[in-house]
């Protein structure tokens, strides 16, 4: 499954990224890299971009980006 | 230029240390403009870094008695450069700008609550072998958020490199700042081990075959990765034609089939990931009212609802607080030019002084109150993060357009001023796209077009009710209506052709709801008029004079002399209040005739032909050639070209209008004529700010051209079919 899958309030980690787009690579600059922990935030009106918290940090990024990065759940918060 | 300084030392009493300067670099938001204003205050200024639209923020720091500059770099996360922010940071970190001496001391800015993204940028900041030190910012929310840093830990991780802990916001901990920074610059500087140990290899490798030391290891090193034209041509000079196939063996080695960036990003982040245990602990912290406040915010109804009723607001403030202040404005310009008339006896100069040199600092100060209430609203949406957040939300919305959710508040200042609106596209980080909101905003229907549809849909439209609504608000909201589809269209148009290109992503940092300093809004309020009334004032000011010359030369001696006639025969059989009437007609008249046979008259009548298809004659063609710099000043020409002065009041001028005829006695003033001159005012771009601004953010004259070429010629086209179809 990939990061643009994911429901609000799932914990995710990154265990496979397709690296070669720019936007991409940008996101790893912003520390979206294997085996790092994240928690969906949400969804913004109309359902994208989403919004991730990595690290402390809030992030925000489009569907088309999110698809590049393949993630496990590592906790499943339905709902809340 | 010299700047005013607030310090009690005055400037030249100061030993300008060596011209040493220093230089701030972190991510976004990490506080960094909040130190450089502690450090400066307002001895700083904001220019553009050459060739490109990057903004370059200078000031002068004093620390007991020696000045240094301080640059406060774009904030940027990595300095292997993605974007025009990022390679200005690296160029000027290299010392390869020019005008900007390399820094002799770096800042890096730390944001003690993102740790995390903050130690890649560090990493690639100490490895640059420059004197640096670390402010570690925001402790204040990490001690709320139970976040305690080991600043020790973090000093001895890298490598020695002092750590200063600030509270920018209430300026804890910038007197210990001061001091490292006396202690760090210029001394001797060890160089430092790199975090990336392959690519250091690789580079100290190259450095041996090179067989000289003035490459830098950095140097060569971004020459490997990041296939640096500079450095590549240092290298080449001494490996010729071996360089590049030495630099792909290397590249290979290290990254693969893989993006050079993408690995350094994973080498990076794990260095960070084993290391970030020891530098910080967090503890599980309450919730704060913050994260409260984003979360609620978040929410589809509570995001639309807050949106819209913001926008609501801003607009309401706009006009219910510039309002007042554009009338008291405008009041005292009238008052000033006509106290100059009463002072100095008529002829030129007094005429210059009133009409052009007082006239023309009104045209620019008017805009002021607008500009500077909308960007006080942007400033502060941006400092509590909420700007961001619109962007977010909004993404999806305007991707229809072409453009991203960045450009939404650019383009809703439009509505208020074009001014602001495009100044405040810098946040958008696409050049296609932030060129594209930038042609996009001046369409919207600004407060200037506003009296000119005033005037003209009183005068008429009928003011009749058609089912529920009334006609004139639905011609108003009509105009609205064409300057967005306007706007939209041209996005829309030149996405497609000349600034197409790879759709545009969507990355942005969301920061946390965050209550803005005074002092930072302040100070950056100041800075945005300054830029306003620097670049934007110093056209307006002159395409006002031209205006007035245009319009007062040559002097009619004739109707002068036949004025003063006139007067004198009035005098001699009427008294009184009828008397002062009859006396401001023949002035009226006279100004009227001066206009007719002046340049602008006689401009008028020569392109008369050209707007005779759109149904105008050549007094509405000389009022709108006069509106070009500007476009409201339309309504007081018409007013002297119709002979019931400038400053009549408007129902006297509605009178006028609707009287109008041609030499053969048809109205002038039709309703195909008047709705197409209204569609002529809603997408012509008459506006020298204007022009000047999107000169200064594009830093070329082609788009500003372009941008006025484009609106005249769709005004013209439009206003040619509305009178066609309308006339038939």
């Amino acid at each position: 499954m990939t990061l643009a899958e994911l429901s609000r309030g799932d914990r995710a980690q990154i265990i496979a990224i397709d690296s070669q787009k720019n936007s991409v690579q940008r996101l790893m600059v912003m520390g979206l890299v294997e085996g790092i922990e994240i928690e969906f935030l949400g969804r913004s009106l109309g359902g994208d971009p989403i919004e991730l918290l990595i690290h402390g940090s809030a992030l925000s990024l489009r569907q088309t980006d999110a698809r590049h990065f393949t993630v496990t759940i590592a906790d499943k918060k339905d709902g809340s | 230029m010299a700047e005013p300084a607030i310090s009690s030392v005055p400037l030249e009493n100061l030993t300008i240390s060596q011209g040493m300067s220093i230089a701030l670099v972190g991510n976004p938001n990490a506080g960094k403009s909040t130190i450089f204003n502690r450090l400066t205050g307002l001895r700083q200024k904001t220019a553009n870094y050459p060739g490109v639209t990057v903004e370059k923020k200078v000031g002068k720091l004093n620390l007991s008695g020696s000045l240094y500059d301080l640059i406060d770099l774009p904030g940027i996360y990595s300095l292997s450069p993605q974007s025009a922010d990022e390679s200005i940071a690296v160029d000027v970190l290299l010392g390869r700008v020019k005008g900007t001496p390399q820094p002799d001391l770096i800042i890096a800015v730390i944001d003690a609550t993102r740790l995390y993204q903050g130690l890649y940028l560090l990493q690639q900041l100490v490895e640059l072998g420059r004197p640096i030190v670390i402010a570690l910012t925001m402790t204040d929310d990490a001690i709320i958020k139970n976040i305690s840093i080991n600043t020790r830990q973090l000093q001895d991780k890298f490598q020695g490199v002092p750590v200063c802990e600030l509270v920018a916001t209430t300026g804890k901990g910038m007197r210990s700042l001061d001091t490292v920074i006396r202690n760090t610059i210029g001394k001797n500087y060890p160089q430092k081990n790199s975090y990336w140990k392959e690519l250091r290899n690789a580079s100290n490798e190259i450095q041996q075959k090179i067989g000289e030391s003035s490459l830098k290891l950095v140097d060569i090193e971004r020459a490997i990765i990041n296939a640096d034209p500079v450095a590549i041509e240092s290298i080449q000079n001494v490996l010729g034609s071996e360089t590049n196939s030495e630099l792909l063996r290397y590249r290979t080695e290290l990254c693969g089939s893989e993006p050079p960036i993408a690995v350094e990003a994973r080498v990076r982040y794990s260095w960070i990931k084993e290391a970030l245990p020891i530098l910080e602990s967090k503890a599980k912290a309450p919730i704060r009212w913050a994260t409260k406040i984003t979360n609620w915010i978040n929410r589809p109804l509570t995001a639309t609802v807050l949106f819209f009723g913001l926008m609501a607001i801003i607009f309401q403030a706009v006009f219910a607080w510039a309002t007042p202040l554009m009338d008291f404005i405008d009041n005292t310009t009238v008052g000033l030019g006509t106290w100059v008339q009463d002072v100095i006896p008529p002829g030129i100069i007094s005429s210059f002084i009133a009409d052009g040199v007082i006239a023309g600092v009104g045209s620019v100060v008017i805009f002021l109150p607008q500009i500077l209430i909308l960007f006080l609203f942007i400033i502060v949406l941006e400092d509590t993060g909420y700007l961001a957040r619109t962007a977010f939300l909004m993404d999806r919305a305007m991707r229809a357009t072409g453009l991203s959710g960045q450009s939404v508040i650019p383009l809703i200042s439009g509505f208020a001023c074009a001014v602001p609106g495009i100044m405040a596209t810098r946040v958008i980080p696409d050049r296609r796209d932030r060129i594209a909101t930038i042609l996009a905003a001046p369409f919207m229907t600004c407060s200037a077009r506003l009296p000119v549809y005033a005037l003209l849909i009183a005068a008429f439209i009928p003011n009749i009710n058609v089912g529920f609504a009334n006609l004139q608000g639905l011609v108003l909201f009509g105009l609205y209506m064409l300057g967005i589809i306007g706007g939209i269209g041209t996005a829309l148009l030149l996405k497609r052709s000349a600034l197409r290109g790879p759709n545009p992503t969507f990355i942005l940092a969301l920061p946390e709801f965050h209550i803005p300093s005074f002092r930072t809004v302040l100070l950056k309020l100041l800075d945005r008029a300054r830029i306003f009334l620097r670049r934007a004032g110093t056209v307006i000011f002159t395409v006002a004079i031209l205006v007035w010359a245009l319009a007062y030369f040559p002097r009619s001696t004739n109707i002068e002399t036949e004025r003063v006639e006139a007067q004198a025969q009035a005098s001699t059989v009427l008294t009184g209040s009828i008397l002062e009437t009859e006396l401001n007609t023949i002035d009226n008249e006279a100004a009227a005739a001066q206009l007719a046979q002046s340049y602008l008259g006689r401009m008028g009548n020569w392109i008369e032909p050209v707007f005779t298809p759109l149904g105008w004659d050549w007094r509405i063609s000389a009022a709108v050639i006069a509106a070009f710099p500007a476009r409201e000043v339309v309504v007081a020409v018409l007013g002297t070209i119709y002979a019931v002065g400038a400053e009549a009041d408007e129902t006297s001028l509605v009178e006028r209008l609707r009287s109008a005829t041609w030499p053969d006695g048809r109205t002038v003033f039709t309703l195909p004529t008047v709705l197409g001159l209204l569609v002529f005012f809603a997408w012509c771009l008459q506006c020298a700010a204007t022009l000047a601004v999107i000169k200064r953010e594009t830093n070329t004259w082609r788009w500003p051209v372009f941008a006025w070429s484009y609106m005249t010629a769709i005004g013209y086209i439009g206003a040619l079919l509305i009178y066609q179809i309308g006339s038939v």
